[in-house]
């Protein structure tokens, strides 16, 4: 089946800093895509930027397809359109993502007459609808109400009323639970599950939670630095993951059950975008880093299991691993 | 609502009560005015005479307490000059006045509301940049320099314009817009900033996220939140409708309350004086009130 | 062995008012809470935003006073606020904060920002100082070259190094960390928790560290107390309470927690919204939420009582039934 979105070679700089150094990146129709990395590793740059969501100050350059248009060079209008229409976005800290002076019923119907040209009695039909389907209590009732006198969780599940709002194809999720409390979260992701199993949304969800990804998604993108370094299915990579980096982001996660150990973070910082390390980006982190990684940039290729990685030296396949395979069972329990 | 709005009408009776105070003691303490409008010269019997005859010759606190209790019985005293009702004086001047500050304050709103707002939307841009030079020029510069500066343009060298008086609407053209120009600079960067930080606001990035365009992203989402902070000093603008005018009158030889103001006080006029500061107070006062209002009005939050 | 702190009943009474026109009404922050650190441990406070954790930790410092009960610091009670023997006693405790850049000052260089307190409570000359900073900064791993920074030249993992090393610099015997690692990424998280790690083994200081990340609290708690709208509703060593919570909240709390590998069907997911401390519900707190609830729940507030040897619970129905009955 052709892909919903297709990124090639997206770059992004800000004031003439290179943030993202050419991702590519496809989405299938009612796909759940995950991207994870650390904070300025590129992931919602990468999405802010297919949407023209950026400040003025950022380029953009690359191909974001959507069916037969390109929206880098796409006029202002023909974006309009797609944001909230085609790709609907929610993001982090619902509460302020909401604006704070206007009814929630009128946000709501805004969405709905812009993409689907609805007012008045209809408008608020649907919107009204649209509130009960995400889980808002009393919805005919809080009409009427302004964001400050709902709760975190519930201004995030107003965000996705007015992203399901324009009956989107894909759904882009920037970090949807980490400003909530630990239940809420969980009555979120349950609810962005739920929702693209029965409108047959692709969902791409940006989130730093390893754990909440492994529970929404199929497939994976890590991030490091503005570049994808692995990608594959949510099983081979969490299972199996043979970039460093990715390995890293493991190793780092305390554990809810099994023996109380000391972590293993990975040393050091994420670098400076305006001063990058030659060659991987990653390499002055790199428990695994040989001086070829230095001098030398790994693009990201496919591997014999059908996953991509961008590594030089990385862990081995399953069953190669020796004591090292042995260290990892822990990952996966 | 009752409750706010009650106790907002008595925050604003003592911040009423306290000018008037503070006035009279300052009055009382800064000169006597018997001397001054009797002249040097004149024999002590005279002199006891009139301070008698105005009261003058009792203790501070009584000459205080029958002060407050003619004004809250509608008596707000006599001018010593020409004996007529002080507040009779006041009042005649008032619309001169306003002549000059309405149109000003129409052109600080006019000009330094937008002026801001197409900075805040065009950041860092060549006009963003003179915006913000020209603010800082416009409340720096004070006002009498402003008004010398352009009267020398308007009135000497082009001659268009006359460079004081009182009488047609082109008398008021130079005064008024003196008075403007340091508020448009006030305005312009206020709501610069106020609409800055609105715009940088997650819910302007998910109005454009879910589709709507940019002009009504501006105008819907942007400007009914930027809208609360420019109140405040719009709400400050109103309440100097009567005060902010003196220096200007001055020069421009206007016949308000600011001339009024300013040769009360060197006559020591005590009731006419009392009553311009009690004026000003009051309508200070009204407009903060209002603007406390508006607060609630704009942004739900402030609410219950 | 007495404890190092020592909280009995503490209660903390706001008044919220709700908007510009509202009525103020009493929020019990805290409502009798009771708890005991005993020196060289580290106690877990976990719970959602409006469970009064925070309000606690600064109760159990004496920052925010206490409108009922009494907090016992080595022994002793814990003198006034802002009283010179209160002063005095911050020498030995101190408290780190979630956001590093606020807690410091951005016109000072970091050694500067450690030293201060060194200088406040006049401990040493300038030259044990100065030894003082290095060492401290060695501590927490901070390279010496990093002395003169600035805190907006480091990252957020630096930065809270340089709070809590700060913290340390008094040789403070009990530390109260509030949600201390939450604004880190990951990986630098684990270098701060491995740090904290590092500070309990060596010597015998305390530590209160209050989270709502259950994992981290899991990995460097002996015992966690679950906070519930100001009250403590299960308490017990760490180990035990994740592997066999008593308490439905706990439970749920544990089961929301998303963990690569565990299925999100089949996980205990708690329905309704987060308490708000200003309507407060009748009986047990947690019971419109709570799957087990009936009568008793909604009319009788429940006591902390022992379930386990080591670990108690504030519900009506924590016996072994209930639990397993539940699992």
């Amino acid at each position: 089946m052709a892909n919903l979105v297709e990124i090639r070679d997206l770059r992004v700089a800000f004031d003439g800093v290179p943030v993202l150094h050419g991702v590519d990146l496809e989405v299938a129709p009612g796909e759940a895509l995950g991207l994870v990395g650390e904070s300025g590793c590129g992931k919602s740059v990468t999405w802010l930027a297919a949407l023209g969501l950026l400040p003025s100050k950022a380029s953009v350059t690359g191909r974001v397809q959507l069916g037969e248009t390109d929206l880098t060079g796409a006029p202002q209008s023909a974006l309009e359109t797609v944001r909230g229409g085609r790709i609907a976005m929610i993001f982090q800290d619902p509460s302020s993502a909401l604006n704070p002076v206007l009814k929630i019923g009128r946000q709501l119907c805004e969405a709905l007459r812009l993409h689907r040209g609805l007012t008045g009695a209809a408008a608020k039909t649907e919107a009204l609808r649209l509130m009960d389907l995400v889980g808002i209590p009393d919805a005919r009732g809080r009409f009427r109400l302004y964001p400050h006198e709902f709760s975190g969780g519930q201004c995030q599940r107003l965000m996705i009323a007015m992203a399901l709002a324009g009956e989107p194809d894909l759904l882009i999720a920037d970090e949807p639970t980490t400003a909530l409390d630990a239940t809420i979260q969980a009555q979120i992701l349950d609810l962005l599950a739920r929702l693209r199993a029965e409108m047959n949304m692709a969902t791409v969800f940006i989130s730093h939670d390893l754990g909440a990804v492994a529970q929404v998604c199929e497939r994976v993108c890590v991030m490091y630095a503005g570049r994808i370094v692995e990608q594959g299915s949510v099983g081979q990579l969490f299972e199996h993951p043979r970039h460093p980096y990715t390995r890293g982001l493991f190793d780092a996660l305390p554990r809810l059950f099994g023996p109380r150990t000391a972590l293993v973070p990975i040393p050091g910082t994420v670098p400076d975008p305006r001063n990058l390390p030659g060659g991987c980006a990653f390499q002055p982190r790199c428990a695994h880093a040989q001086p070829f990684c230095q001098s030398a940039l790994p693009d990201l290729l496919p591997q014999r299991d059908g996953r991509k990685l961008a590594c030089a030296y990385p862990l081995p396949e399953r069953g190669q691993g020796g004591e090292r395979q042995a260290a990892r069972e822990g990952v996966f329990q | 609502m009752i409750r706010f709005v009650t106790i907002r009408l008595l925050r604003a009776v003592i911040t009423v009560l306290a000018v008037m105070t503070f006035a009279f003691v300052v009055l009382r303490m800064s000169g006597d005015p018997a001397e001054v409008l009797l002249g040097p010269d004149v024999p002590q019997t005279v002199i006891d005479a009139f301070r008698k005859q105005w009261g003058l010759d009792a203790p501070l606190w009584q000459q205080y307490l029958s002060y407050i209790g003619a004004i809250f019985s509608g008596d707000f005293g006599l001018s010593m000059r020409d004996r007529s009702p002080a507040i009779q004086l006041v009042m005649e001047r008032v619309p001169a006045t306003l002549q000059l500050t309405i149109p000003a304050l129409l052109l600080k709103l006019g000009i330094g509301i937008p002026a801001g707002v197409y900075a805040a939307l065009h950041r860092d841009s060549a006009v963003d940049r003179g915006v913000i030079f020209l603010a800082i020029l416009g409340f720096t510069i004070p006002s009498f320099v402003m008004g010398l500066v352009l009267v020398l343009i308007f009135a000497v060298t082009l001659g268009v314009l006359p460079s004081g008086g009182f009488g047609s609407w082109q008398h008021a053209i130079l005064p008024a817009i003196t008075i403007s120009i340091g508020g448009i600079g006030i305005l312009a960067r206020f709501s610069r900033s106020a609409m800055t930080e609105v715009l940088g606001q997650p819910y302007i990035r998910t109005a454009s996220a879910k589709g709507v365009k940019w002009r009504d992203v501006v105008r819907g989402h942007a400007l009914p939140n930027a809208a609360v902070p420019i109140v405040t000093i719009v709400g400050f603008m109103v309440g100097s409708l009567i005060a902010g005018a003196v220096v200007v009158e001055t020069i421009f030889s206007w016949p308000g309350i600011g001339r009024l103001l300013i040769v009360s006080v060197s006559n020591r006029d005590l009731a006419v004086v009392q009553c311009i500061l009690l004026l000003i107070a009051a309508v200070m006062v009204v407009s903060n009130l209002i603007v406390d209002l508006l607060y609630g009005w704009l942004d739900p939050r402030l609410r219950a | 062995m007495t404890a190092l702190l020592e909280a009995t009943d503490l209660v903390r009474v706001y008044t919220g008012r709700q908007g510009l026109f509202g009525k103020a009404a009493p929020v019990r922050a805290v409502d009798g809470v009771s708890l005991r650190v005993m020196p060289g441990e580290t106690l877990g406070i976990v719970g959602e935003s409006g469970s009064g954790k925070s309000t606690l930790g600064r109760m159990l410092l004496g920052v925010d006073p206490a409108q009922g009960g009494t907090v016992r610091f080595g022994g002793t009670p814990m003198p006034e606020r802002a009283t010179p023997a209160w002063r005095a006693l911050r020498a030995r405790m101190q408290m780190v904060f979630q956001d590093p850049l606020a807690a410091l000052d951005r016109r000072l260089t970091i050694a500067a920002q450690i030293r201060e307190p060194l200088e406040i409570h006049r401990i040493g000359d300038a030259r044990a100082r100065a030894a003082r900073v290095g060492e401290l900064m060695q501590a927490v791993g901070l390279r010496p070259d990093q002395a003169g920074r600035y805190p907006h030249e480091l990252s957020g993992g630096q930065r809270q190094r340089v709070v809590i090393a700060r913290a340390l610099a008094s040789g403070p015997e009990l530390l109260v960390c509030d949600e201390p690692v939450s604004a880190l990424d990951v990986s630098i998280q684990a270098q701060v928790v491995n740090l904290l790690r590092e500070l309990q083994r060596e010597g015998r200081r305390s530590m209160v560290f209050i989270s709502h990340d259950l994992k981290v609290v899991r990995n460097l708690c002996d015992r966690v107390a679950v906070m519930y709208l100001g009250r403590i509703v299960e308490e017990g060593p760490s180990e035990l309470l994740f592997a066999r919570p008593r308490h439905p909240y706990t439970r749920a709390l544990i089961s929301s927690v998303p963990e690569p590998g565990r299925p999100l069907d089949g996980r205990v997911i708690l329905q309704g919204e987060p308490p708000n401390p200003a309507k407060r519900p009748s009986g047990c707190a947690f019971h419109p939420r709570c799957a087990l609830a009936t009568d008793v729940c909604r009319n009788t507030v429940p006591e902390l009582r022992q379930t386990d040897p080591e670990q108690t619970a504030a519900c009506h129905h924590a016996d072994g039934t209930a639990a397993s009955r539940a699992a």
